[in-house]
């Protein structure tokens, strides 16, 4: 019998923590896949952020570094000039990215530094209870937004992969979700790019997913996966941001 | 090799490259931008990195990167700048990252003035971030001193897996003096099968979920402060063999005393002075010798702080000496004789 | 001929694999608990597998191999 389908070597032996039907699992894979098929398992640097996806340097198959929260894109950063050879990538959630990391991320990318970023949005914060995320969306319910979110007192969500588009260096950026089976494999395929470009040496890449937390959203994982799709999706349009290659060819 | 006129600043990042620094991450902060500027013009002509990080905290972090994955890396700031950095220096020290950071102190708190200061001693010695965690810190007294022991603090850090401070004022960075860099400096070369270049299974990581794991980690830190301490400490003595009054003063402060212990012996006053050159590991075995002798009558720390290594001071001496205190403060700088007729007052 | 193995022990009895099977071949065994607490995963028949591999792809935690 031929295997259609078993887990990827880049990704370790040990049980993921993440809660049932939590869909960073997916995600971990997608990236673990990607970094095996493009050959670049002997050269790939992770680094972990601060949040639900804290412990990934337990599961990704290669030399990882735990960053601060938020740092990520710099200690990347700091990696990445001296291993400019190695495929390095950091693996963030919002609350890290988006929130405390806003100042790493945005000049990592400004800098078309040459590393890919993996942004898991599920607009809350996981780790630490279910608090407001600067991606929780409006009138959205956590526990530090008991009321739901209220715009006139905290303002709007960040749209990440809009606000890192207008800057002139990154050479890939995409919104996508894993949501369904055709929404993963496309996820895939975006983040596969993302990682071909950093190879190619063309710079910066991000890669924004779309995720559930259906412990912290008080749902079950399948509802979790229809309330993703049907308020998620309206707020954070799916689809390629930027692409510097496209832009070059259209010139 | 021929001594050359060194700005202090200056002096240190060239020996930084000297001691085989290849990445610089810094941000600009007065009394210390020769430093980032001298890498910037210096960096791409040896082959190295130089790179302007949008902050301070970026900027540690950075340095956290480059030293996981092996390499000799360098930052500096001035006192809120390394504030900013504390954080990203208790990652380093957890995760036994090896890195050197230059602090030329100026006044604070706050954002407190550009003028030399050596109020954040406590921040260097006692921890600065969260944590059971020390650096070493090296206090240069001189341009070729800070020469010496930025090249040394490289070896430090490589050494014991750990961040190393250099600790000047503004003064330090700002001043001239001749001072001789050497060019055939043999960096001594350790292990580092440790670091992430790709290829590995290896974690560079300061998280240890279990409390019991994560008290093994901090008690072999422990094991290893107090190897540091027995080979680490340095310190340097003045005229303090007859002394009856031993300064305690480091840096910039203790050059001053220097001049008014010339002063007091003119007068016939026996003076002497105990330099820290390590600020953690603090020396306390010469105070703890002297404060033992019949004829030493006093310590007298001076500072350019409201007295914070006083209090290390104060623990070496173990009580069974006065130890009086002397400090200017905000970028003041004492003067030999405002020293000397301080010490004249603690001595009638 | 389609087959499939699960790593039953770190199921986490989420059913994404559930509803993800096209031919709604899946379904979470209530007459087992793993090690974990869940009730894992399996198929009520193999026979009619087509091993489109849909079940594994939204797998979070890896615990489906699929051959044909």
């Amino acid at each position: 019998m031929a295997v259609v389908f078993k887990k990827t070597s880049m990704l370790t032996d040990v049980p993921l923590h993440y809660c049932p039907g939590c869909t960073h699992g997916i995600i971990h894979r997608l990236v673990a896949e990607s970094i095996e098929e493009l050959g670049a398992a002997d050269k790939a640097i992770g680094v972990a952020p601060v949040g639900c996806a804290v412990f990934a340097y337990n599961y990704f198959n290669c030399d990882m570094q735990e960053a601060a929260h938020g740092r990520a894109p710099a200690v990347a950063t700091g990696i990445k000039r001296v291993n400019r050879d190695c495929v390095v990538f950091t693996y963030q959630g919002d609350g890290d990215l988006a929130s405390i990391g806003t100042a790493e991320i945005v000049h990592a990318a400004a800098r078309g530094e040459n590393i890919t970023v993996i942004f898991v949005n599920n607009g809350i914060y996981g780790m630490t209870g279910g608090q407001m995320a600067p991606t929780t969306l409006p009138g959205q319910v956590t526990t530090t937004s008991p009321y739901g979110r209220d715009t006139s007192h905290c303002g709007y969500p960040i749209g990440i992969s809009e606000l890192l588009s207008t800057l002139k260096a990154p050479s890939f950026i995409e919104r996508v979700s894993v949501h369904d089976v055709k929404n993963v494999v496309n996820a895939k395929r975006a983040i596969k790019e993302a990682f071909r470009r950093q190879i190619d040496g063309k710079g910066f890449s991000l890669v924004e997913v779309l995720s559930t937390c259906p412990t912290n959203w008080g749902m079950n994982p399948l509802d979790a996966l229809k309330w993703l799709e049907a308020n998620m999706i309206p707020y954070y349009p799916l689809g390629n941001y930027k692409d510097r290659d496209k832009e070059a060819a259209s010139k | 090799m021929a001594k050359k006129l060194y700005k202090g600043n200056e002096a240190v990042a060239e020996a930084a490259i000297q001691a085989g620094c290849r990445y610089f991450f810094g941000y600009p902060i007065t009394p210390q931008n020769e430093i980032p500027e001298y890498m910037a013009r210096r960096m791409p002509k040896v082959g190295g990195t130089f790179l302007q990080a949008e902050s301070e905290v970026a900027a540690i972090n950075m340095v956290y990167g480059a030293g996981g994955s092996g390499a000799r890396v360098m930052t500096s700031s001035s006192s809120p700048g390394v504030s900013l950095k504390q954080e990203g220096i208790s990652y380093i020290a957890g995760a036994e990252v090896p890195c050197v950071i230059v602090n030329m102190v100026r006044g604070g708190p706050g954002l407190g003035s550009i003028q030399p200061a050596q109020s954040d001693y406590f921040q260097a010695t006692k921890g600065g971030g969260h944590g059971d965690y020390h650096l070493v810190v090296y206090a240069p007294g001189g341009i070729q001193e800070a020469v010496d022991l930025t090249m040394k603090a490289f070896d430090t850090a490589d050494l014991y897996r750990m961040p190393v401070m250099i600790l000047g004022d503004g003064m330090i960075g700002q001043m001239m003096e001749p001072a001789e860099i050497p060019e055939d400096y043999q960096p001594i070369v350790t292990d580092k099968s440790w670091a992430t270049t790709g290829g590995g299974r290896r974690v560079i990581n300061s998280l240890y979920i279990q409390p019991d794991e994560l008290e093994r980690v901090n008690l072999r830190l422990q094991k290893k402060y107090a190897l540091i301490k027995e080979k680490e400490t340095m310190y340097d003595e003045y005229l303090t063999e007859d002394a009856e009054l031993i300064f305690a003063a480091y840096g910039t402060t203790a050059r001053i005393c220097q001049s008014a212990i010339n002063m007091l012996r003119a007068d016939g006053v026996k003076a002497g002075l105990i330099r820290p050159i390590t600020l953690w590991p603090f020396p306390d075995a010469p105070f703890a010798a002297a404060a033992a002798r019949d004829g030493v009558k006093k310590f007298l720390t001076v500072e350019m702080s409201c007295g914070q290594m006083i209090e290390d001071v104060k623990l070496s001496v173990g009580g069974r000496k006065e130890v009086a205190f002397y400090g200017r403060t905000g970028g003041m700088i004492p003067m030999p004789r405002d020293v000397y007729h301080y010490a004249l007052s603690v001595m009638r | 001929m389609a087959k499939l193995t699960f790593a039953s022990e770190i199921c986490k009895g989420c059913g994404l694999c559930v509803n993800a099977c096209p031919k709604k071949l899946l379904e979470l065994d209530k007459s087992r608990i793993n090690k974990k607490g869940y009730n894992p995963v399996h198929i009520t028949d193999q026979a009619a597998c087509v091993a489109c591999a849909a079940c594994a792809r939204m797998c979070p935690d890896c615990v489906i191999t699929v051959e044909r």
